[in-house]
């Protein structure tokens, strides 16, 4: 593994070159005739909003899909890949997405399917714990990888794909699900890996990290690519304009926003998991107040789907007040009631949890509807009044579909979740519970969503807002509480709260570790 | 022979077919696929079992038949469930009520015709040892197929990296397919063993059991080796077990209507379907707070990208 | 070259109408090669299988009481498959309810009861049929325990009880030894509509189910509710809606019809309560479920194709020797034909170049 000089990487020959690389989905076109350059001892990043296809065309690159046109080179000769596994004996290696682990296997069995065995699963552990060590990524190979949190399980990834001993390992969004000092941990192994000669693919759309990495950006825009830049020379307002083709908007408040009496209380809410794999809930306080928006940071699987069901009614807390709404305590009501209350919900999976993906939008406008709406009269359905709501939240949020009344599986990630936000906002909500709310979504629907929620709270409800993107809480909550293992922080102003320390409040410190953490990191770095 | 020996041997060659059947759905099922077909493949193994060892007087040939004849039909099934990702639950109620309607027109030709029934193992000493020798040494091929079977399967789910490969795809077939395993191939081949081991399951009866066809004479033994793997928590030790023991129950309830002791026939019957009925309703409470040990993609439709 | 599946953006509206002729047709072909193969003139076999019975006044009659109990059950199990419980043991509540309303009927045999006996006889029908649904719905629900083996193993369970009563207390003492109830007394018998024929008030009330049925799964929010915790369970919750009070709901309704078919078909065609008052009709229900795609309107006119089945397969064992297996053969055909065509709803068949053959042609252009 003995680093091979860098020289100018111009001057040298691309290690993978793609040439053109066009990908059909049916009549969709998400890869429009790419072309890319890979060199070693270079951190590419490829760049884009969501659905860009940035994915898909590093699942090319891997033999997971065929492209529909173009080449792809290796070290000059053309590379046919039939499948992953082809793509791993030239040396090309991944780490996915969406992990592609084994949830109950082992972290070493996990391990074994990721590399084409010609080594004894004895020999492989082995390898499994030197690599381990020697990266600074410690795993225990006996555990089930379902007993591990997300930092953990993108290890396994990692150090699987490290065991191949690639030439080019592509990463794609590595970090949407760390904590800031896991990225940062992570970007050190990159580094490493780079001054080792490797090439490596970064996929993100985090400007400031790939401003920090990466020596070359390959920016995507609908399918198309846009350029190939020194993101290092360029303004991260540059590059957004770059990946989203416009200005966006600021979101602002509405300027008078004063906050009034508590509308939605947890109080000491504790609550065991209904799945084996979940987490506890422990002891669980926090108010917020009408014209208030409170952000819940961590990482995920921390316990925020579970105090989303829990509040949202899908499972009922152990107490009647550990819950109230508006006043009414409300822990042992059904999601039919506490919509009745005034509260209105947004879980953070859109299809299959927010809407039916096979039914029509009308349909999905009753599914939250038929509480509190008067879509329902005697049992039966008012079926121009669902319609109705489709479109007046079409028209209110922009929510562009081919039809009047698709499928809600049809729409984009952001349109649908534009009406699923929309749905609920029309309703005026007293309380709005919202998870991830832009998880997904493109920089121009995200905006008109982080805007509906100001425009909300400023017109007197109290909004919750479940997320794990920082940014977007600095954006728009007063407020910032972080989630760790089922306890909840307790909230800290926003103007307070910086991507250090509540970095630290994710990754488990106490509060006080916290502040101290942040104290030594200060010092640190001046000392460097 | 005493009576304990007499009922251990009955209650082997009233489990047999049972495990035999069983050991292939639980392979099936780590696999991610859910096919409950078991019964249709079983009576077809017997009708076109019991067909190969008329025609051809060798209980082999009908064995092999047997096998085919299960495969064959959850072939049909694979190009459902696989091929065209249909609903597996819809496509195993479809096989179960095609194959019971193919084997009676298959089998009604045969019906009160007799063959001779499998050889039982004979050897000079060992299975004239009193007690044991008959139940260790004197068993027909059948039964020393199915424990070989089930080992084997334990050997192959824990042991090689196929296996792996296996228990890794009905864990999490996305995942699967990330890494380059052709997961609907590897689900094709399950299925393909499942219904050989069903359809030879299904052979046992008229080749072993009873020496003539019946039709339907499967008598809902498909269903309960479903329930059995579903008892067995896909564990093919306990699978074994589980076998035995309704094995055991359909023994018993006939001894007892030998003995009649004043309960009606009907519901000494009853028993078994009964006794799987409680079983599963005890199995699923006790699992309950632990959560399902089931395959993870267990029964759900995989459409790979490309 | 290789076949593959591709998801369609939007279900196909087109094939939702297309895929049960295509069904059929397909299941005609590969009949006439059955046909053939057992030696019989195939386009003679599909006349006298599926034209001869629609020829003739009394086996068009025949054909309605035949559909009676399949559309009254399948479209109980049709609300049970939307809502993704599945309820495979129509045929014991059938039985079960031929059996609780039988009792009346024998307790009542020979004395002077009046006309009361009839309705009181069907409520009890529905509800044992219910009653016997609520078993697997229970151990659902309170237990989690599989509904499909469940309500299955209850199918022989019911049939031994049946067996038992026939042979048993209920016998007929006059019946000279053959596992029979007497026949029963007129008040305990579903009157015909015509002076001739065997058809029966019972059709009407079929048709009647269908009517609510359809109003319950297009206008209602039950209707709405059972139609998302099929599609989408966590939605559902969602929403708001119990999935598990939804199992006890679907078991007991369509049990309730199951055994109102069993009870009308006993004091109905068949007159007295015997083994082999079905002759499947729980099974082929779910056939006839999915060959209505599940829809109250298709039900029935699935139910009447499958009653044609039932009515032409007799005709052709008679006049052709044709062995009455073959129809359950067919229906387990035309079962996979419908489940086959029912997925290019969702998805279309695709032929692609398989990528190792592509590659051949390709590899001189850069060596
Ligand atoms: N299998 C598929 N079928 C149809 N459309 C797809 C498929 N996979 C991805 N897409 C679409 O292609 C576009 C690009 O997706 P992707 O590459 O995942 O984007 P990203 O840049 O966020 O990684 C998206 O609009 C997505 O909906
Ligand atoms: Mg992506």
């Amino acid at each position: 593994m003995n680093a091979v000089p860098v020289s100018n990487p111009s001057a040298r020959a691309p290690l993978l070159q793609a040439i053109g690389i066009t990908k059909h989905y049916g009549t969709f076109l998400a890869n429009d005739s790419i072309d890319l350059d890979l060199f070693a001892g270079e951190i590419h990043a490829l760049l884009g909003e969501n659905g860009a296809g940035k994915s898909t065309l590093v699942k090319s690159m891997y033999g997971l899909i065929q492209p529909s046109a173009g080449e792809l080179r290796w070290m000059g000769e053309k590379l046919e890949l039939t499948g992953p596994s082809d793509a791993r004996a030239k040396g090309i290696a991944m780490v996915f997405q969406h992990f592609s682990l084994f949830d109950n296997l082992t972290v070493a069995e996990n391990v074994a399917l990721g590399l084409d065995g010609v080594e004894s699963f004895g020999a492989m552990s082995a390898r499994l714990a030197q690599v381990s060590r020697d990266y600074g990524l410690p795993l225990d190979p006996n555990r089930e990888v379902w007993r591990l949190s997300v930092g953990e399980r993108q290890r396994i990834e990692i150090v699987r794909a490290l065991m191949q001993n690639p030439k080019l390992l592509i990463l794609d969004e590595p970090t949407a699900v760390l904590t800031p000092q896991e990225a940062d941990q992570l970007f050190t192994v990159l580094f490493r890996l780079k001054s080792e000669g490797r090439a490596l693919l970064y996929i993100s759309h985090k400007l400031d990290e790939v401003k920090r990495l990466c020596d070359t950006a390959t920016i995507l825009r609908g399918g198309k690519k846009i350029s190939t830049c020194d993101p290092r020379q360029e303004t991260a307002a540059s590059l957004a304009r770059m990946m989203v083709g416009a200005e966006i908007g600021e979101v602002k408040a509405t300027s008078a926003r004063a906050t009034t009496v508590p509308r939605l209380l947890i109080n000491d809410l504790s609550l065991e998991p209904d799945d084996p794999h979940g987490v506890y809930l422990k002891g669980i306080s926090v108010e917020v107040k009408g014209g208030e928006i409170l952000g819940i940071a961590g990482v995920a699987g921390n316990g925020q789907d579970e105090l989303f069901s829990a509040l949202s009614g899908e499972r009922l807390a152990p107490r009647e007040d550990n819950v109230i709404i508006d006043g009414h305590a409300a822990g042992h009501r059904s999601v039919t009631d506490r919509r009745k209350l005034g509260a209105a919900f947004v879980p953070e999976e859109r299809l299959g949890h927010g809407t039916a993906p096979r039914m029509k939008l009308s349909e999905n406008a009753l599914l939250t509807g038929h509480a509190a709406s008067h879509m329902v009269h005697r049992g039966f359905v008012d079926k121009p009044k669902t319609l109705e709501t489709v479109d007046r939240t079409t028209k209110t949020f922009d929510v562009r579909k081919a039809k009047r009344d698709p499928e809600a599986v049809s729409l984009s990630g952001g349109n649908l979740q534009k009406f699923i936000v929309g749905r609920e906002i029309l309703r005026e909500p007293g309380v709005l519970i919202v998870s991830q709310p832009t998880w997904g979504v493109d920089a121009g629907a995200a905006a008109v969503i982080r805007q509906a929620l100001l425009d909300l709270s400023g017109r007197g409800s109290a909004v919750l807002v479940i997320s794990q993107d920082l940014d977007e809480l600095a954006e728009i909550a007063d407020r910032i509480a972080v989630m760790f293992h089922g306890h909840l922080s307790a909230p800290m102003a926003a103007a307070d709260s910086t991507r250090e320390k509540l970095g630290l409040l994710m990754g488990g410190a106490s509060p006080a570790e916290a502040l101290a953490g942040v104290a030594k990191e200060a010092s640190h770095a001046v000392g460097a | 022979m005493g009576l304990l020996e007499a009922i251990i041997i009955s209650v082997i060659a009233a489990s047999t077919p049972l495990l035999l059947a069983a050991a292939g759905e639980l392979v099936v099922e780590r696999s991610g696929v859910l096919n409950l077909g078991t019964e249709g493949m079983m009576i077809m193994g017997a009708a076109c079992g019991f067909a190969g060892a008329y025609f051809t007087g060798s209980t082999l040939v009908g064995a092999l038949c047997g096998i085919a004849a299960g495969a064959a039909l959850s072939l049909v099934f694979a190009a459902l469930t696989l091929g065209l990702a249909v609903n597996q639950v819809a496509a195993g109620l479809a096989l179960t009520i095609l194959g019971i309607g193919l084997s009676g027109l298959i089998g009604a030709g045969f019906v009160g015709e007799k063959i001779t029934p499998a050889p039982h193992l004979y050897l000079p000493v060992l299975t004239g040892i009193p007690f044991i020798g008959k139940i260790l040494f004197g068993q027909d091929g059948f039964v020393y197929f199915s424990v070989a079977l089930v080992v084997a399967i334990w050997w192959f789910l824990y042991r090689t990296r196929a296996g792996l490969i296996l228990r890794a795809v009905g864990d999490s077939h996305t995942s699967a397919h990330a890494l380059g395993y052709p997961v609907l191939k590897i689900r094709l081949l399950a299925v393909l063993f499942g219904g050989g081991c069903a359809g030879l399951g299904g052979a046992f009866l008229p080749l072993a059991y009873t020496p003539f066809f019946i039709p339907g004479m499967t008598a809902g033994r498909g269903w309960i080796a479903l329930a059995l793997v579903v008892f067995s928590s896909w564990l093919p030790g306990r699978l074994a077990a589980g076998a035995y023991l309704f094995g055991a129950v359909t023994i018993l309830q006939l001894h007892a209507q030998a003995f009649g002791l004043g309960i009606p026939s009907q519901l000494m019957t009853a028993l078994p379907y009964l006794a799987t009925v409680i079983v599963l309703v005890l199995i699923s409470r006790a699992r309950g707070s632990a959560g399902s040990v089931a395959p993870a993609s267990l029964g759900v439709v995989f459409v790979p990208d490309r | 070259m290789q076949l593959v599946l591709e998801r369609r953006a939007e279900r196909s509206t087109k094939i939702a109408i297309l895929s049960p002729l295509l069904a059929i047709a397909f299941t005609l072909a590969t009949m006439s090669l059955l046909f053939a193969i057992l030696g019989k003139n195939p386009i003679m076999a599909l006349y006298v299988y599926f034209i001869e019975p629609l020829t003739d006044s009394f086996t068009l009659m025949e054909i309605a009481v035949k559909a009676t109990p399949l559309v009254m059950i399948a479209i109980g199990l049709s609300l049970c498959y939307l809502a993704n419980v599945w309820n495979i043991g129509a045929e014991g509540q059938f039985i079960m309810g031929a059996v609780c309303g039988s009792y009346l009927a024998v307790v009542t045999n020979g004395t002077d009861a009046g006309p009361w006996v009839l309705p009181v006889m069907l409520v009890m029908g529905a509800l044992g049929g219910a009653l016997w649904a609520m078993i697997p719905a229970i151990c659902k629900v309170r237990y989690g325990a599989n509904e499909i083996l469940t309500s299955l193993m209850l199918v022989y369970v019911a049939d031994l009880i049946m067996d038992y009563l026939v042979r048993g207390p209920w016998r007929d003492p006059q019946g000279m030894n053959f596992p029979t109830t007497a026949s029963f007394d007129p008040v305990a018998t579903v009157p015909t509509l015509f002076e001739t024929g065997r058809i029966h008030w019972g059709a009407l009330v079929a048709l009647i189910v269908v009517a609510l049925a359809t109003v319950m799964l297009g206008r209602t929010i039950k209707g709405f509710e059972i139609r998302v915790v099929g599609a989408a369970p966590r939605a559902a919750r969602f929403a708001g809606f119990n999935s598990k009070r939804l199992v006890i709901f679907t078991f007991a309704v369509s049990g309730a019809l199951a055994g109102l078919a069993g009870i009308i078909e006993v004091a109905g065609p068949v007159g007295v309560l015997q083994p082999g008052i079905s002759p499947g009709y729980g099974f082929t229900a779910i056939i006839v479920a999915f060959l209505g795609r599940l829809n109250p309107v298709g039900i029935l006119i699935a139910g009447l194709f499958l009653a044609l089945t039932f009515i032409g397969g007799e005709g052709a064992q008679i006049s052709m020797k044709i062995p009455l297996d073959l129809t359950k053969v067919f229906q387990g055909i035309l079962l996979f034909y419908v489940l086959a065509c029912d997925s290019l709803i969702l998805y279309r068949i695709r032929l692609i170049a398989s990528p190792k053959k592509a590659s051949q042609g390709n590899v001189h252009g850069t060596a």
